[in-house]
Formats: structure tokens, sequence, C-alpha cells
């Protein structure tokens, strides 16, 4: 039983770079700006503990994915966007109803809220399965490696790439520019609704942008990782970031950075091990996860015990270590 | 007794009756698909169902049933503590459990299956726990990050499987959407099994978790194991999600967990009827959700059944009888209406009384002025007194009956009561005691009005020098139907 194949180092590491870089490039990259797009929305979902509305979201997008395909028929880009936010519109009023007009406390107004519409949504394609080009491992798994074999997207005479990839950049692009146009905005109306409100921005409305904003993520991401990794897309790069620090700023650069890194262990992972791509990327991720809680400067598992242990020895005095880094939990 | 006999029949014919509307809701569905499948026809599918012949559709019926009772029961606890997305995590966790399961001797073997996704599962919470308990990350992007990293690992080691000789995918995908029609006697043995052992051990220590949920430092002090009670219920809720993994599927077993139970806490207050009354919607749930998966081919049975959980629950969210959109609404408009009439009778009688009562009846005019409404406003208030039959409505004219008059002299009598009380007992300004009487005037029983009056040593005159009605204004006839007055009530000019 060879389960995990033998780790030959040109096919694993140097193949995927040269002689195969037309397909694994392209899915590295695809998994980098899937990863990079999410992980600048899921600083904020964590900031304001809204990661599993994320995961609500990400699972609800699927009917509206489906319902715009059999609307029209077609993958388009534009069908598909309108059918996903306007299926985040719908999981965010169930949620609120839900917990508004009943004593159903919000998590569990999530659970059913995110269940019945993924439900609804596999119903349907199992229904329609001929006339949906779509499939259950799809919404499970994406479909990553198909997406370099997809004919190349032209502007006036340059191959760009893959539609998904060219859209995946334009999400990414715009959520770039969206931050550096609205940083202040977001940043107020994620600590302090009620100092934004009094600043004259209107909280309300920074949070149905975010929303939105999520929901074009999540569904240009659907296509190369399927409904439920994107959560993982969402939440490791900026959890990571914030166990390494506390700036905002900082924050979305090296959750970008976890991103790249993700993408491109990922994607040797799943040479490797001929795995599923989208799951080797998430494993990846969570590895680098898992790194940053064993040594981070801050929440570091390791750098703690010892910190700890010095202290107790008496090498830092324990008044000392209250100006140590780390130690302040405060975020600033 | 002989009465009730007609109701053994009942459930037989109430089954047929739903059976006959739900299959007549998966018509057109069906109708869609009637093409490409012309050897599944629904309607012998549905036979086969109901009567039970095939042997499939029993153990399908029996693994559903026994599932849905098990999450039913478990999901109660997660509901009311609020952990309801800590189900999530867990039944996303499990995955790479199964995977491993699987690998174990290369097939479906129940128990393999059972223990790896046990573990894993466990291991899912237990990482939960630790990154909330050593990072500053708060506990929803840890059940995030949880859910999506165990279950990105559970979908690689499952691809990994998918390219063996040994053809292992054989089975194992049914895991993620559920598949009811699956199940074989030792999957239904293995439920029977766990469900039993819930039932039990919930039976046996129902009070010590009812403690450790509901006040888990009073459970300390009482000298309860309390951890130990929290590691068990996490652990029967993993051996649950576990035995529904297969008719449910991964993506979606939380739901069953979450949506029954909380039905259940949209109808009752009391934990051990939530407990059953959970366990039972899992029940028809789970036996629904088979049943409408076995009218297709190769449709999943988990969104089925999850679908048929919030049809409960959005029945239960809109029609609930103490909690139900519908009756509380209706309620809050009666107490509207009511409201509303009990201030036009105090208005009514507030003209009267600047005149002493000569009068038996007021104009609409007058009405309209004293409320400060519009003329056509105060008709409708006067129509809707006159539904209530506090009054009769002639030609513009407005006069109390009986019934509407003692109502109006009970309103005012409350009214004036509790601005006495405020000003004598709670030593309010005079002039600060009007709103608070404004809204307290319709809600004052008549023994609160007792106790009022006692203490207030049975005074007749309000703060402001009003006359408080007593019991002869309450409970006698108007002062313009007493003997000796020119006029009776109801215009007998």
């Amino acid at each position: 039983m060879n389960l995990v194949p033998p780790f030959e180092f040109h096919r694993v590491v140097v193949a995927p770079w040269t002689t195969e870089l037309a397909n694994y490039g392209v899915m590295a990259l695809m998994s980098f700006l899937v990863a990079a797009a999410c992980g600048l929305v899921g600083n904020y979902l964590i900031l304001r503990r809204m990661a599993l509305v994320g995961d609500a979201i990400s699972h609800s997008v699927l009917p509206g994915i489906v319902v715009a395909f059999l609307a029209t028929g077609s993958r388009g880009t534009v069908p598909m966007f309108i059918g996903a936010v306007g299926a985040a519109v719908v999981t965010t009023l169930l949620i609120e109803g839900i917990h508004r007009h009943s004593r159903v406390k919000q998590d569990a107004a999530i659970g059913i809220a995110f269940s019945s519409l993924f439900a609804i949504g596999v119903i349907l394609i199992s229904l329609f399965a001929d006339k949906v080009d779509l499939d259950q491992d799809c919404v499970l798994n994406g479909e990553l490696p198909l997406i370099p074999l997809s004919p190349s997207v032209e502007l006036w005479g340059i191959a760009l790439g893959p539609p998904a990839l060219v859209r995946m950049a334009v999400v990414l692009l715009l959520s770039v520019v969206g931050i550096l146009l609205f940083y202040k905005e977001l940043l107020v109306g994620a600590f302090d609704p009620g100092l934004a409100s009094s600043l004259g921005f209107r909280p309300g409305w920074i949070l149905q942008g975010l929303m939105v904003w999520l929901s074009i993520v999540v569904v240009s991401a659907f296509e190369a990782v399927g409904a439920i990794l994107v959560i993982a897309m969402l939440i490791l790069p900026g959890a990571t970031a914030s166990l390494v620090t506390d700036r905002l700023g900082r924050r979305m650069v090296l959750s970008v950075v976890h991103s790249a890194l993700s993408a491109v262990l990922g994607m040797h992972l799943s040479v490797w091990l001929d795995c599923s791509p989208s799951g080797a990327a998430v494993v990846a991720g969570s590895g680098l996860f898992v790194v940053a809680w064993l040594f981070g400067p801050h929440d570091g598992v390791l750098p703690r015990i010892w910190r700890r242990r010095r202290t107790l020895e008496g090498v830092i005095d324990p008044a000392e270590a209250e100006d140590y880094p780390g130690s302040g939990r405060v975020i600033r | 007794m002989r009465l009730r006999t007609p109701n053994v029949l009942l459930p037989k014919s109430w089954v047929a009756c739903v059976a006959v509307l739900l299959l007549a809701g998966v018509l057109p569905v069906s109708a869609a698909k009637i093409g490409d499948m012309a050897e599944t026809d629904w309607r012998t599918q549905a036979v086969r169902f109901l009567t039970l012949s095939d042997p499939a559709v029993r153990y399908a019926l029996a693994g559903t049933a026994l599932l849905g009772v098990a999450c039913g029961l478990l999901g109660g606890f997660l509901v009311v503590r609020r952990m309801a997305l800590v189900g999530d995590a867990l039944s996303h966790a499990v995955l790479p459990g199964v995977a491993l399961g699987f690998l174990w001797n290369m097939s479906k073997d129940p128990v393999a299956i059972f223990v790896g996704a046990t573990i894993a599962g466990l291991l899912g919470t237990g990482t939960v726990f630790l990154i909330t308990r050593t990072t500053r990350l708060k506990e929803d992007s840890a059940l995030g990050m949880v859910l999506a990293g165990f279950f990105g690992a559970g979908l690689c080691l499952m691809s990994m499987f998918q390219r063996l000789p040994s053809g292992g995918k054989a089975g194992i995908d049914k895991f993620l959407f559920g598949q009811a029609a699956a199940l074989g006697p030792g999957d239904v043995r293995l439920m029977a099994v766990v469900t039993l052992l819930v039932v039990m051990v919930l039976g046996v220590a129902y009070k010590e978790f009812l403690l450790v949920s509901f006040d888990p430092g009073f459970a300390q002090v009482s000298a309860l194991p309390t951890r130990w009670l929290q590691h068990l219920l996490m652990l029967l809720l993993a051996f649950s999600v576990v035995i529904a993994l297969q008719a449910v599927g991964v993506v979606l077993v939380s739901a069953m967990l979450i949506t029954p139970a909380a039905t259940a806490y949209l109808l009752t207050d009391r934990m051990h009827r939530l407990l059953l009354i959970g366990a039972l919607l899992g029940l028809v749930s789970g036996v629904s959700g088979a049943f409408f998966s076995f009218l297709g081919t190769n449709l999943p049975t988990g969104p089925f059944m999850v679908l048929s959980a919030s049809g409960l629950f959005v029945l239960a969210f809109f029609l609930s009888p103490s909690r139900g959109l519908v009756p509380r609404w209706w309620r809050s408009r009666g107490q509207r209406v009511r409201i509303a009439r009990e201030n036009t009778l105090k208005a009514v009688y507030q003209i009267l009384e600047d005149e002493a009562f000569r009068r038996d009846s007021i104009s609409l005019r007058e009405l309209a002025e004293k409320r400060r409404v519009t003329l056509e406003a105060a008709g409708g208030e006067a129509r809707s007194l006159r539904r209530a039959e506090f009054a009769t409505l002639d030609d513009e004219t407005v006069c109390l009956t009986p019934s509407g008059w003692q109502r109006a002299a009970a309103i005012v009598r409350n009214h004036r009561l509790w601005e006495l009380y405020l000003t004598h007992a709670a030593q309010v300004a005079p002039d600060h005691v009007h709103d608070d009487a404004e809204k307290i005037e319709h809600v004052l029983g008549e023994d609160a009005v007792r106790q009022l009056e006692r203490r207030l040593q049975f005074a007749d005159t309000d703060p402001h020098g009003k006359p408080i009605p007593g019991v002869h204004a309450v409970h006698g006839p108007s002062p313009a139907a007493r003997p000796g007055k020119p006029t009776g009530y109801g215009g007998n000019r």
C-alpha cells in the first residue's frame, strides 16, 4: 500500500517551477489570489468577531450561484455575483430576523440559516444535475486543477490567463484599492461603531459594505476552493498574522505573506501527495498557523513558557516583564 | 371513554394525509426529471418506502430515526448554552478521522470509522479550547479555523484514497452529503447502541448535566465533577455526530444538532421538555429526510433532513403558541386595541365629568377635541367602542353602555389611584405622576386596586383634586341613568 508516495525532489520541488509551470504555476497563483483576497476581508471579520458569519455566508452563496445558473443558463460573472450578493443579504436578514424575533441566540440562528440555505443549494444541484455545470465535488473541493485548462482571456491581444484567475486578480486588486480608500472607515467601524457614527461614518453602511465585499470575494473564490474551505482562506491568514503583530496594517501585509506561503507550500504538498490542491493549501496554511502559535512573539506558546521561566528565575523582574513585548494584551 | 376510540385511527389517516400532501409538493420537481429517470418513478418509490417492503428502507428508516433522537437530545444542551457552532466545528472536524478509520482496513467498517471520527472530533474541539485558552484569538475565529483546517486535511486524505487501487472510494464520498440508503445492518446496530447509551447517560445524570449547563459555579461547589461532566457531554456529542455522519453527511450534521433543539426551544421553557421535543422533532426530520431522498435516484439524504428540520423550525417560529410570531403579534394587537379603547373611554368619562354628568352622551366633535385627533379618527375610535359594546353611536353622538361606563370609571379610578399612590407612598411630585399613571392604568388588576385602596385608606380625591370613582361608580349604573335623572342610557330621551 503506497498511500504516501516517495518524496522525489525533482518531481515535487523543481518540476512545478520549470516544466510544469503552466499548470502548477497557475494553480499556485490562483490559490494565492484567493487566499490573499479572502485574508484581507478576513482580518476585519476576525476583529469584529464575525468569523462565523463568514462561515455562514460562504455556505449560503451556494444556492445563490445555483439559482443564478438556472436563471441565466451560463456561468457568467455578473449573474454569479448578483446571486451571491443576494444570498449573502438573505443570510444576514435571516440571521437577524431569527435572532431578533425569537429567543434563539445568534449562534444557533447562524447555524439554522446557513444550513438551510446550503441544503437548498445541494438539493438544487442534485435535482438539476444535468442543467447545472456544478457537482457536489466542486462544492466541497473546488476545481483548482481545472482552472489552468480553461482558455485564456485576451485583452488587446495580450493573453491574461484563465477567466477565473483574471476575475480573482481583479477582485483582489479592488479589495486592495477599497482598503486603501476606506482604511479609516473600516478600522473605526471594526473597533468602535459608536465613535464611527459620531465621526459621521455610518456603521450600518460600513457593515453592509463589508458583507457585500465578503460575498463577492467568496463567490469568486468558490470556483477554486468550493464553499467550505473558503472559511479557512478567510480566517487562517488573519488569525496567523494576529499572533505575530497587533497593528492592523502589518496584519494585512502579513496575511498576504501567509497567503503566498500557503499557496506555494500547498502546491508542493499536493504535488507530492497527489491530493486535492485546495485541501493541501488549507493544510499548509494551518501548518503556518501552528508555527506562529508555537513561536509567535506575542501569544507564542514556547516564548511564553520561556518568559515565565525567566521571570520565575528572577532574571527578569516581574514588574519589568510588564513592558516586555507581548505582555500587553491591548490591540493598538 | 368510548368517544376516544376514533382517535386510535387518527394517526394512520393523519399519516396518509401528510404523505399525500408531501407527494403533492414533490410532484413538479419530479415531473422535471421524469424524462431521464423513467425506471425510478417516485410513486413506486413512495410505495416502497411506506410499505417498508425493502430491507434497505427499513435500515434507512431505523437509522435516521435513531440519529434524529440522539442529535435532538444532545442539541438541546448546545442551544441553551450558546454553543451551537461548537457542534458545527465538531462535525466538520471528524472528516480526517473518517478517512483514517476508512484506511484501517480499506473498507467501510462502521466501528473503525466510528473510533477514528470520534478521536478526530474530540481533537478538533480540544484544539478550539487550546487556541482560545492560549492566544488572543476569540472563539469564533478558533472554531472557523479548526472547522476548515480539519476539513481540508480530511479532503486531502480522501483525495489520496481515490487513487488507491483497492477502489477505496466506494462509499466514502457518501459521508459528505449523506446517503441513508447506504446504511447497512452493522451501521444501524452501532447507531442503536450509541443512541441507547446517550439516552441512558442522560437519564441517569440528567440532574447533573442540567446543573453543569446552567450554573457551573454552583455545580462546582456542589462537589460535582464539573469538568468530567463537560467532557462526557462532549464525548456523547461526538458520538452522536459520528453516527449521524453516514446518513446526514459531514457538512450538514451540525444542523441536526442545532435546528430540532432550537425549534424545541421555541416551544417550551422546561429543559426536560426541550430535550424530549427536540428528540421527537429530530426523529420526524430524520425520517422525512430519508423519505424525500428516497423518491429520486441519487438524491442526498442530509439536505432533505436539514430542510425538514428547518421547515419545522419555521412553523414553530411563526406559530408556537407561547413564542410564535403570529400568536405574539395577535396578542399584542389585542392589547393595543384594548388600550386604545380604554383611552377613548377615559376621554368620554372626562368630558362627561367636566359637566358633572348632567348629560348622557357626547358628540364626536367633543371626543375629537379631547383626544386631539381628527374627526375621522374620533369616529374610528367610537366605532371601535361600539364593536366592543362599550358605547352606542347614533348620528355622531356617543353614548356609553353600562359596561362601557363601568370600564371607563374603572380606568379613571386606576389612573387617579395610582397618581395618589405615587404622591403619597413614593413621594413623587404631583405634576410628575400623570405619564406613569397613563401606562399603569391599563394593567392594574382588581387585586392590586384593592390593595392600593386599603393602603390609601379609601381616599376619594386624587392629587389634582378630582374625585376617584368609588365602588358605586365602577359597579353601578351611569349617573345619567340613575333614578330621578331625565335621561337613561342609550338615548331614551
